[in-house]
Formats: C-alpha cells, sequence, structure tokens
C-alpha cells in the first residue's frame, strides 16, 4: 500500500499519505488488472494432497464444484440493478459474492492439486491460476452442472433454481466437511453457514411467490417446471464424485425432503416433468454444455482474453 | 525475540476492519495468529469472514504497512479452519458496533446433525442501535456488507445493520 517516501519521490510535493483516496493507485506493484487482488486465496494454507487422493482427480472435483459456484455467481450477479426492488438487488448480489468466494478457493485448490489443469498463457503473464481456469478454459472444459449455466428467466424461475441448487449444495457440503482434504473440508465448513442462507432467501421467496398473488403463483410454477428437468443431473454420480467426493447419489433422498417441505408449505405440487437427457450420455459433469454456457463465458471472459498481459 | 513478537503483536492489534472501522481486526476475530521467525520475520494469519470477503486484500496491505512503518517485514497468510464465527467477536467489539449505530451479533447456534430450512424469519433479540427499542423487524438478511442483515424500527423507523450470526 501507500509508501510514504515513494509517494514524495513520484511527487515534488511530499504527501500526506491518507491525503487521497487516489492514492493508493499511484504508488505500489501493478496487477493484473482483472484480478482481485490477493493474489493467492489460499496464501499459506497447506495445499498438499492427501495420501491415497489422485492430484488430478481432486483437481477435477474442485473444477466441479468451483465451476457451479462460479457460474451460478455469475448468473446471480446479471440481477445486478435489475432485481424487483433494491433489497433484492443486494441480496442476490451478496449470495453471488460468496458463490464467488467459494469459486475462487475451489479453483486455487485445484490449480495447487494439479497444475496441469492451468490453461497456459503467454511467458509472464500475470494472471494468477484462479484467474486462468476462470477466464482462459474454453465451454467443453468446464465442469458444471446445466442447471447453473440455463439463463435466469424471470424473478421466480431464479428463485426455484436457487432453491434447488442452494439446497442441493448445503446437503452435499455438509458432507463434505468430513472430505480427507483439509482444504475442501474448509471451504465446505464455511459455505454451510453461506449456504444455509442462501436456502432460507430462496425458500421464503418462494413460499411468498406461490402464496402471493395469481401472477406470482402462475410464474413460480412455469419458473419450476423450467427448472426442474435439470434436477436429475446433480444426483447422477460422475466417477470422480464418486471416488473421492461425496457421492451425489447419497444426497437426494435429504435434498428431496427439504424442497417437498417447501413444496408442502408453498401448496405447490412436486413437478413430474422428465430429467433432460444428456448428449450421448455426457451431461455438465462431462463438459457437455448448453448453448447458454457459450454466451455466458463470451461476455464474462472477453476482456480477460483480450488482454492477457494487462496490468494496471 | 520474545520482546519482538510483543511488538508486533502489539502492532497487529492496531490495525482496523477496512469495512468495520470502528473495530480492529482482533475485536473482529479475524486475526489468528501472529510469530515472528529467526529472521525477524514476522507472519499474520488472518481468516475470511465470508469466502467471498473483498476485504482481504486491504486487510492484508493494511496489516504489512502497519509493520512496515515500524521497521519490521511481514506476510500474511490465510488460515480456513476453523471457519470464522461471529461468536469470535470481542466483546469490546460488540460494544463498538453498538455506539456506531450497528447491531452486534447474538450467539451463533452451533450446528448439530443437518441444518434446518428457517422459511419465517429469523427470530432475534435486536434492538434498535438507536433509540433502544425491541419492536423492530428484518427488511433483508442482506446488506450493504456480506456480514450484516438489514432492520428496521418500527418505533423511531430508522434502519440499522444488524451483523448476523454465523
Amino acid at each position: 500500500m501507500t509508501n510514504p517516501s515513494h509517494n514524495t519521490d513520484a511527487n515534488p510535493v511530499a504527501h500526506d499519505p491518507h491525503d487521497s483516496v487516489y492514492d493508493g493507485l499511484l504508488v505500489n506493484d501493478a496487477h493484473w488488472a482483472f484480478g482481485t487482488d490477493f493474489e493467492d486465496p489460499l496464501a499459506g494454507v497447506d495445499t498438499t494432497v492427501p495420501e491415497g487422493m489422485e492430484p488430478g482427480d481432486l483437481a477435477a472435483y474442485c473444477l466441479m464444484l468451483g465451476d457451479d459456484a462460479l457460474i451460478l455467481s455469475h448468473r446471480l450477479s446479471e440481477w445486478c440493478s435489475s432485481a424487483p426492488d433494491l433489497e433484492e438487488d443486494i441480496a442476490l448480489a451478496n449470495i453471488a459474492l460468496d458463490l464467488l468466494g467459494q469459486a475462487r478457493l475451489l479453483l486455487a485448490r485445484a490449480a495447487a492439486a494439479d497444475p496441469s489443469v492451468v490453461p497456459a498463457l503467454p511467458e509472464g503473464s500475470p494472471v494468477p491460476a484462479e484467474d486462468a481456469l476462470a477466464y482462459f478454459r474454453s465451454c467443453q472444459e468446464f465442469r458444471n452442472l446445466r442447471l447453473v449455466e440455463a439463463p435466469n428467466g424471470d424473478f421466480a424461475e431464479t428463485i426455484s433454481r436457487l432453491l434447488v441448487f442452494a439446497t442441493y449444495r448445503l446437503a452435499l457440503f455438509e458432507r463434505l466437511t468430513q472430505s480427507p482434504d483439509a482444504v475442501l473440508a474448509a471451504v465446505a465448513a464455511k459455505g454451510v453457514k453461506e449456504l444455509t442462507y442462501h436456502r432460507d432467501f430462496a425458500g421464503r421467496w418462494f413460499l411468498t411467490l406461490a402464496q402471493g398473488t395469481e401472477e406470482s403463483r402462475r410464474r413460480l410454477l412455469a419458473g419450476l417446471a423450467t427448472v426442474w428437468p435439470l434436477r436429475a443431473e446433480l444426483f447422477a454420480s460422475h466417477e470422480v464424485e464418486a471416488r473421492i467426493g461425496v457421492d451425489p447419489a447419497s444426497i437426494a433422498a435429504d435434498v428431496d425432503v427439504v424442497l417437498e417441505q417447501v413444496f408442502a408449505v408453498s401448496g405447490v405440487e412436486r413437478p413430474t416433468a422428465r430429467a433432460l437427457a444428456g448428449v450421448e450420455g455426457q451431461t455438465g459433469r462431462d463438459g457437455m454444455h448448453s448453448e447458454a454456457l457459450s454466451r455466458l463465458l463470451a461476455e464474462m471472459q472477453v476482456v480477460a482474453r483480450e488482454h492477457p498481459m494487462g496490468v494496471w | 525475540m520474545a520482546a519482538l513478537l510483543d511488538r508486533a503483536r502489539e502492532l497487529v492489534a492496531t490495525v482496523t476492519d477496512p469495512e468495520l472501522p470502528m473495530l480492529t481486526l482482533e475485536d473482529l476475530g479475524v486475526l489468528r495468529d501472529v510469530s515472528v521467525d529467526e529472521n525477524g520475520t514476522v507472519t499474520v494469519a488472518i481468516t475470511p469472514t465470508y469466502s467471498g470477503c473483498p476485504a482481504m486484500a486491504t486487510m492484508r496491505d493494511d496489516i504489512v504497512r502497519t509493520l512496515k512503518e515500524a521497521g519490521l517485514e511481514a506476510t500474511v497468510r490465510l488460515t480456513l479452519s476453523p471457519a470464522w464465527t461471529t461468536d469470535w467477536i470481542s466483546e469490546r467489539g460488540r460494544t463498538a458496533l453498538a455506539e456506531h449505530g450497528i447491531s452486534p451479533p447474538g450467539r451463533a447456534t452451533p450446528v448439530a446433525g443437518p441444518v434446518a430450512l428457517t422459511l419465517s424469519p429469523l427470530r432475534r433479540a435486536v434492538h434498535c442501535p438507536q433509540c433502544g427499542s425491541v419492536d423492530v423487524e428484518v427488511t433483508s438478511e442482506f446488506g450493504s456488507t456480506a456480514c450484516k442483515a438489514l432492520y428496521r424500527c418500527l418505533t423511531c423507523l430508522e434502519p440499522f445493520d444488524h451483523v448476523k450470526e454465523i
């Protein structure tokens, strides 16, 4: 941060370092233009891969969980300045921020476990590994569930998706706190506290919309119907998940109990829509995505990809 | 070395939170450890309040600058476990929050077994930091920073922040 002697050298008039809020921008070392500035979100954390775990498996698993958070975070952030009211705008942005934080830790953990997953960048590029993973992978290299990449739809559809996702992720993270990987266990323990607020938020809004006006109920049911075919994919075990993580099939029943609770209170029938099929058996965890993800990534990545050497 | 460690601890204890400047990092409970190696380099461990806490870089820079101004070299590392809880906010910190119009958190309930879904508003023993009324209602569980919920006092009608329990 501001170094008084450096300041004096740079300016003929010596400034008090607290003179201007801009002083901090004029000194100090340059950072990659698109980074978040704590260069390594795992600085000083022991990232040794636990015995019996393949580094490649651990990295792949972290990408799955990290990409879920990153992509939904991006979708939720699209609500900024567009939510029904200011409180919901702020709430969705806060949830997006929590998920972005989880994504950073998980992508950094993936890179630390197996550096070969990080895309190659030009020599001397200032892009940290987590950002290289976020901004420089192509669509089929993302491992997120298709649920999180679908467009937001209206507020009711966003709430329906968030309810399903937060319920799933909270159940998953509760078990992940027992992971043999200490980093994953720590990320999960922290995430549980955050996801508890996310799930409650989505559940309350689901109830409010279901029991609100005719129009709010109509929209909620339509949103839930759109989201529901993407639900089954959450519980289909990928071999990596089954091998070293929480097998998602093992949490399906617990997730259903919570969803049924919300449906019952809201007077909503559990949808019966069939699951959206994969392509030749492949889904999001295999890198098989919908067109929506390409469009999302195009917007999210374009500036970073234009300036892989950008610093300020 | 012990004297150096005491000095480093004293200095680090003065660094305040960038978003809640009435609190030191120590009061907030994010300061986890201060140590000194044989070369006199100070290592400070901090933990994020929330996974996405955007203030971590500023906290690190403030710690490094404070020690540098006193002639000490420092590195800052993160600890992720155990996860931060509002229970680590000190009594002095809680008093400072209240004095600045922010309602301090109650006790975080430790979870045994699956986390329960709560569809009704959370019940908290919150009173208005402006007028003291207990007739308050939650406006949103999410507020101006990751760690705060937004409340409204139904007596004096002022809105206020509450540091939510995690």
